[in-house]
């Protein structure tokens, strides 16, 4: 992961890489089936692995009002944000925020690759969480 | 053989807001309304099950409704509460071993959406912290991924909300009592799209309470009663869509409601083709229109043509969600699903006022549906 961004808003969760971010998941040993967020590293029925960084919008909506805190820990200040599924390539369909896209583009289908996406907490910390923004180079 | 099971009584507390009421005290009208309505008296109850999710503990009743040592039973399984009430009860008497009891379910939420935290549902904190975990969420993915597979449009579901609206207005239980009209439904304010705030329903209080009883027991007292087909309640299966998934499974299966429903309608020894009246889980406008083919009613995509042709309207073949449902009822979680049986119960016997659905009524459905992934179905018959 690039040094410039902050540290990620959980551990086991954003696998580190050069051009950018994945997210880790868990393959079970007995049935190949994957599961994210991934299970804990020494949990011997699961090999740690990463999933692909592209995939299509499964489902999407816009998150239209401030959520309740707890849970939610971002600033007072609120911004709607898109969310979504996606499904990514041969693998699993992963929720998470939608980014660089306007809510009137927003279809299922798109093409999307995963991005890091700075997270300010209430108190004005900053983490590194994921998203998914439209993957250019597929022409989608 | 197993005993057959009646519903022999049912009370409600009015949903809504009752400002000078506990969840708790709503429970004890509702009961003392159930032993009212069928001349029965607090000590002829052999055995009560019921709950809440966030109004307390059903059993401290007996305060109010008397010491008689009964075995009061509370149950806790979230949006299934009332359900598994009533599941409870059902297998009591169906085993023979008490012949009269009560089924109880009340609530008390707070204003505005649920807040669940993370760690309660085996979720990791950043789920929440991030904005991820909203009911609400869910439902306008659901919906809206079955709208772009099955072509429903946002005016099917506002037609959704406009019947539920206009139902409401009969029902002297609903909480939302004034028709709106289905321009204004889908002009509202947008809360997660394609859903609008009228096409939701919010969390409120309310409280019911059902009496069940043998077939001995039903005989020997004469009241009105309705016949307990079928009490299923069942988790999700591989491959299902629920509320406060952070990822789903590539290849994609079954529902809760599916395999509820299935399972209830063998228990039953009948078909969706045989239901008279339904009622079904709206918790916004998108789940009555996916419920309605998750429960066997219809094929995937027909719900447009059946909600124009006004169908499931109280005076359509398929009457659904007569009182309003969820929508003009509001869901208070543990009273919810037993609302649904109980307005069954009075249509069935014919009590159901303004609101009664026309012609002879034989077979009622009621499906309450919850996180984080179950069902529950009761088919009852007049």
């Amino acid at each position: 992961m690039p040094d410039t961004l902050p540290v990620p808003i959980a551990d086991g969760l954003i696998c580190p890489d050069a051009d950018g971010i994945a997210l880790f998941a868990s393959r079970e040993r007995t049935t190949n089936r994957l599961c994210f967020p991934a299970r804990p590293e020494d949990d011997p029925r699961y090999d740690r692995v990463v999933l692909p960084r592209t995939g299509r919008v499964w489902s999407w909506t816009v998150q239209r009002f401030r959520p309740k805190s707890p849970p939610y820990a971002g600033p007072e200040a609120f911004e709607p944000y898109a969310v979504g599924y996606v499904e990514l390539d041969g693998a699993l369909i992963v929720e998470g925020r939608l980014v660089d896209v306007a809510f009137d583009d927003l279809a299922i289908g798109m093409a999307m690759r995963i991005v890091p996406l700075p997270f300010e907490m209430t108190d004005g910390t900053l983490r590194t969480s994921f998203g998914f923004a439209p993957d250019k180079g597929l022409g989608a | 053989m197993s005993e057959e099971v009646f519903i022999v009584g049912a009370g409600i507390h009015p949903f809504g807001r009752t400002p000078g009421l506990s969840g708790l005290q709503q429970g004890v009208f509702a009961v003392r309304q159930a032993l009212e309505r069928a001349g029965l008296a607090w000590r002829d109850i052999q055995f009560a099950f019921g709950g809440s999710d966030a109004a307390g503990n059903a059993d401290t009743m007996v305060s109010e409704l008397g010491l008689t040592g009964i075995p009061f039973i509370n149950v806790s399984n979230g949006c299934a509460t009332g359900g598994s009430a009533m599941f409870g009860a059902y297998n009591t008497i169906k085993s023979g071993e008490f012949d009269l009891g009560l089924a109880v379910g009340f609530d008390k939420h707070p204003r505005g959406s649920f807040s669940p935290l993370p760690a309660d549902w085996g979720l990791p904190d950043w789920y929440g912290e991030t904005g991820l975990m909203l009911t609400t969420q869910f439902f306008a993915m659901k919906i809206q991924r079955y709208m772009s597979l099955y072509g429903i449009t946002a005016h099917t579901l506002g037609a959704v909300a406009e019947k539920a609206f206009a139902n409401g207005v009969l029902t002297d239980h609903a909480w939302r009592r004034e028709a709106v009209d289905i321009d204004t439904i889908l002009h509202s304010q947008m809360v997660s799209d394609p859903l609008t705030k009228f096409m939701f329903c919010s969390p409120g209080e309310g409280a019911v309470a059902l009496l069940l009883a043998s077939g001995r027991k039903a005989r020997e007292l004469g009241l009105p009663t309705v016949r307990l087909r079928a009490a299923a309640v069942r988790t999700r299966p591989a491959g299902s869509f629920e509320v406060f998934s952070p990822a789903l499974d590539l290849e994609r299966g079954g529902s809760p409601t599916s395999v509820a429903s299935q399972a209830a309608y063998d228990m039953a020894g009948v078909g969706p083709e045989d239901i008279d009246i339904a009622q079904l889980q709206d918790t916004e406008a998108g789940a009555e229109i996916m419920h309605m083919a998750e429960n066997g009613f219809c094929a995937d995509g027909e719900q447009a043509a059946w909600i124009a042709e006004g169908r499931t309207r109280i005076d359509g073949s398929l009457p659904v969600n007569t009182d309003g449902g969820c929508l003009a009822c509001g869901e208070p979680i543990g009273a919810s699903g037993l609302r649904q049986v109980y307005e069954n119960y009075m249509q069935l016997i014919g009590q159901a006022g303004a609101r009664q659905a026309p012609g002879k009524l034989r077979l009622g459905y009621s499906h309450v549906y919850g996180a984080p992934g179950v069902s529950a179905v009761a088919i009852v018959e007049r």
